[in-house]
């Protein structure tokens, strides 16, 4: 499997293995010539449970370099860099990093030594400590000396902040810093912790979806920084799902979907459709645009001016009886919109309109979209779904408890009807009295399906509402979800499970930056288009933009 | 499925119910003459009925999961303020407790709008509150020992019998019975619940969790000043400091109360098997005549051994789960 291996379908040449492109503006250019690359992995694989997450993936990253890792949910990425991290041992592979052979697996806390240095998507800043505390927290930890002399790791912070053309005040609290200033920290630490051990050759910095949180002009302010790192000779492999972002910062990108490397291109001659093809898996297809079918249906709910932590001003329409899901790239600020229209996130504006009444989102608390006629399936199950440690039959009753008599319970009515509505949604076992836990992924997700549908919501809201749901449990729940809405409920599903999505949904909205920036609807509808539409931003370049893509037709 | 009990579970509820009758029976055996006596029996449940109803409130805010830390120093002012208000200012013993038990409420009313409004944890909260009360209770009392309560009120509270047992005891059992009701049969008692389990869930599910917090706090506080007026009356005065102690033992019989009849939950019947427990084995080592300081080691030794029974159980479900989960 050659590294540089291209999709056959595009009209592009391979690259040349072994020389890779000098990045636009790099200064290291100069020494990368003679250079070998800082890492080579050869034939990673690595399986789950008989699934492949990694099927012989080859990946070499040049000193001076941004590699950009491209691939949906599931393609491998996070497992590649869990391998390099020390988490997964993988059944084959080698790695040679600036030319030494390492052995595989590494042990935990060995990359440090090679000069791997990782920022996760979290950033693991400590958010109460000064951003000079954290920058030195590993030498800290792992100091034995008595007594920290602060002034010098103060005059030492300024220094490296200032080699990296960061303005932060070491001194400063992480809380106070702005998000574009902590992923800074974040980074330069990462860099730092690998640049002054006395090792040869070249670090690699990488940075999993590291702008996940960021704005537009955060996110350049952050590619500054990187450019910053890669001048002075590090690489970065730079994991992302947005194509964007890799096509302004790194020099080639490699692309995984499905365990095994579809190719490496070099950005700047790489063109866009086909590098999203190579992560969908398929030309994009030409469609007939049909009907709008749901438009005709009376709308429900209407959503104006919907800004929270990442939407801005976001707009739409639902309509009776629909379907309706939305989706975006991590970030994009969809997966909120449910939480803010229930009231369960801080909400900074938008007005909702349900069944005539006006809802100002600011204010909406679960109490009010309750009294609205919603439900909310929140996404994480765990924490915000349900209590693990109580009965199930507590669990599902918990909303129409006050049908069950005001002064005295009747507990065993309440266990009866929740073992019969258990039991009519298939949920096993349908035996009230386990604790909620006990029940399988799937079981777990149908009951809290019956808690709230025995409330008759009129419009549904549901967040990722299969993820660790086995297949069987999946239908179920499709088949409940599509019946209900039949009978006039209204569903609003914010997932990136774009399957999913192309299933159940009438109509799909993308987010892009905050805003609704693109409808599918029926004829649209499928798991591919969904996820083009998702990775090219929606309607970037305006509406006709669709049109465009439909020129590309399967090779 | 069975959908019954097994007989492990039967055994981990009724396992402190097993614990008391060995208790009992061991210092009996020990003590024929004075500890297997109906007057000792008596004696043990009507003398510590006071600890019985300030455990009892304070299981409502852990049940929401809140700590209330200031019961005893809000039972202590409660006894204080009606001892003042009847001895030294003459007032009549009904509205005096009215009064009372409006300042338990209000302070309880304090501490959960602190911790509710300004989210600050309630262990800190309450043990800051707790400790100005203590120091209220002293200076309205210029740190002395008020005696002199109107006779009504220990008639009232120990000298009147049931069944040979003091009416405190009583008054004790019928808070149990109500708050066993309201746990067990209300919606509000399975909401408490779902507040302490996950707030989130009950936030998202609509519950109103600050108003439900907020109000536990007010009801351990009433409760609490409730105990006072027991307090009082079973002293029959009121001294500025001795019932401050009652705090460890409440905690005590609260988490020990939460590994017995229903375990892993807060449960009034549990908290009063555990305060009869306790109290019978303290009152066994000292007629035995272990010197006073092994009730403190016994209250302290009780309290940690039931917090670590409650997480080793805990630990076995989860790997039970595991099990299960993996076949």
């Amino acid at each position: 499997m050659s590294e540089d291996r291209i999709d056959p379908g595009s009209s592009k040449r391979p690259e040349d293995g072994s020389e890779p492109v000098a990045p636009e503006g790099a200064a290291g250019s100069a020494r990368q010539a003679v250079a070998g690359p800082v890492l080579e992995l050869r034939d990673l694989s690595k399986s789950f449970g008989g699934a492949r997450a990694l099927d012989g993936v080859d990946l070499t990253i040049a000193p001076g370099e941004v590699h950009g890792l491209l691939g949906e949910n599931g393609s491998g990425k996070s497992t590649l860099i869990k391998i390099l991290a020390a988490y997964h041992t993988p059944e084959t592979g080698s790695l040679k990093f600036n030319g030494k052979d390492v052995p595989l697996p590494l042990h935990p806390g060995q990359f440090r030594d090679l000069g791997l240095s990782f920022v996760h998507q979290d950033l693991g800043l400590l958010t109460e400590l000064t951003a000079l505390e954290n920058l030195r927290i590993v030498d800290l930890a792992r100091s034995s000396s008595w007594r920290i002399n602060w002034r010098k790791e103060g005059r030492r912070a300024r220094d490296v902040f200032e080699r990296y053309g960061v303005k932060i005040r070491p001194e400063t609290v992480v809380n106070e810093l702005s998000e574009t200033d902590r992923a800074r920290l974040a980074i330069v630490r990462a860099i730092d912790d690998v640049h002054n051990l006395d090792r040869e050759g070249s670090e690699l910095l990488v940075l999993d979806e590291p702008t996940t949180f960021l704005s537009k002009a955060g996110t350049e302010d952050l590619f500054l920084l990187v450019r910053e790192i890669v001048a002075q000779n590090s690489s970065v492999l730079f994991v992302s799902h947005d194509l964007d972002e890799v096509f302004e910062l790194t020099d080639r990108a490699t692309v995984l979907r499905d365990g095994k490397v579809q190719g490496t291109v070099t950005t700047e001659k790489a063109d866009e459709a086909e590098l999203v093809q190579m992560i969908v898996g398929r030309r994009l297809a030409a469609y007939a645009p049909s009907p709008r079918e749901t438009s005709e249906l009376p709308v429900v709910g209407s959503v104006t001016g919907l800004t929270g932590r990442q939407l801005r001003g976001a707009e739409f329409n639902i309509h009776k009886g629909e379907v309706l899901g939305v989706s975006g790239l991590l970030g994009s600020g969809f997966e909120d919109i449910p939480y803010l229209l229930f009231g369960a996130k801080p909400c900074f504006g938008g007005e909702l309109r349900v069944d005539g009444a006006n809802y100002d989102l600011a204010k909406m608390t679960p109490q009010r979209a309750l009294g609205a006629g919603m439900a909310l399936l929140p996404g994480d199950r765990q924490n915000e779904g349900s209590i693990g440690s109580m009965s199930v039959g507590e669990n599902v009753m918990l909303q129409v408890l006050g049908e069950y008599g005001p002064l005295r319970l009747r507990l065993g009515a309440l266990a009866a009807d929740a073992a019969t509505r258990l039991d009519e949604f298939d949920v096993r076992p349908s035996n009230p009295r386990l604790t909620y836990h006990s029940l399988s992924g799937g079981n777990q997700q149908k009951a809290l399906l019956v808690k709230w549908l025995q409330t008759d919501p009129q419009l549904m809201l549901l967040h990722e509402p299969t993820q660790g749901v086995d297949i069987g449990a999946r239908g179920q729940i499709f088949e409940r979800i599509i019946e209900t809405a039949e009978e006039g409920m209204a569903v609003l599903c914010a997932s990136t499970d774009y399957e999913q999505l192309a299933q159940i949904c009438d109509r799909v909205l993308i987010v892009h930056d905050g805003a609704v920036t693109q409808e599918l609807t029926k004829g649209e509808l499928d798991k591919h288009r969904i996820a083009e539409q998702v990775h090219m931003g929606g309607a970037r370049g305006g509406n006709n933009h669709v049109n465009n893509q439909t020129e590309t037709k399967d090779g | 499925m069975s959908s019954r009990p097994s007989l492990g579970e039967l055994g981990e509820r009724y396992a402190l119910i097993g614990a008391w009758a060995v208790v009992i029976l061991v210092f009996s055996l020990a003590e024929p003459d004075t500890y297997f006596q109906t007057g000792n029996f008596e004696t043990i449940f009507g003398s510590q009925a006071v600890l019985l109803i300030l455990a009892l409130g304070l299981i409502i805010p852990l049940t929401t999961g809140d700590f209330d830390l200031s019961i005893a120093g809000v039972m202590v002012l409660s006894a204080m303020t009606l001892a003042i208000l009847t001895v030294d200012h003459g007032w009549a013993l009904l509205p005096a407790i009215i009064v009372v038990l409006a300042i338990g409420l209000l302070i309880g009313l304090i501490n959960g709008g602190l911790v509710v409004l300004l989210n600050i944890d309630s262990f800190i909260v309450t043990l800051g509150v707790g400790s100005i009360i203590g120091g209220i209770t002293l200076w309205i009392s210029d740190s002395n020992t008020v005696t002199g309560l109107p006779p009504d009120l220990s008639k009232w509270v120990v000298e009147e019998r049931l069944l040979g047992i003091s009416l405190v005891f009583w008054y004790g059992l019928l808070l149990t019975i109500l708050l066993w009701y309201v746990f067990t049969y209300t919606a509000l008692g399975r909401r408490l619940l779902f507040v302490g389990r996950g707030r989130n869930v009950s936030r998202l599910s609509g519950i109103n969790v600050g108003r439900l917090r907020w109000g536990a706090l007010g009801m351990s506080g009433l409760i609490s000043a409730l105990a006072g007026v027991a307090y009082a009356g079973s002293l029959g005065g009121a001294d500025p400091t001795s019932g401050l102690q009652f705090l460890l033992p409440a905690f005590a019989a609260a988490f020990l109360g939460a590994t017995a009849i229903r375990p892993g939950r807060f449960n009034p019947w549990g908290t009063f098997i555990a305060v009869y427990f306790l109290v019978s084995g303290i009152t066994g080592l000292q007629l035995i005549g272990v010197e006073n300081f092994v009730q403190q080691i016994f209250y302290g030794g009780a309290l940690v051994i039931a917090v670590s029974a409650g997480q080793l159980l805990r630990r076995r479900d989860l790997k039970d789960e595991a099990a299960a989960g993996a076949g």
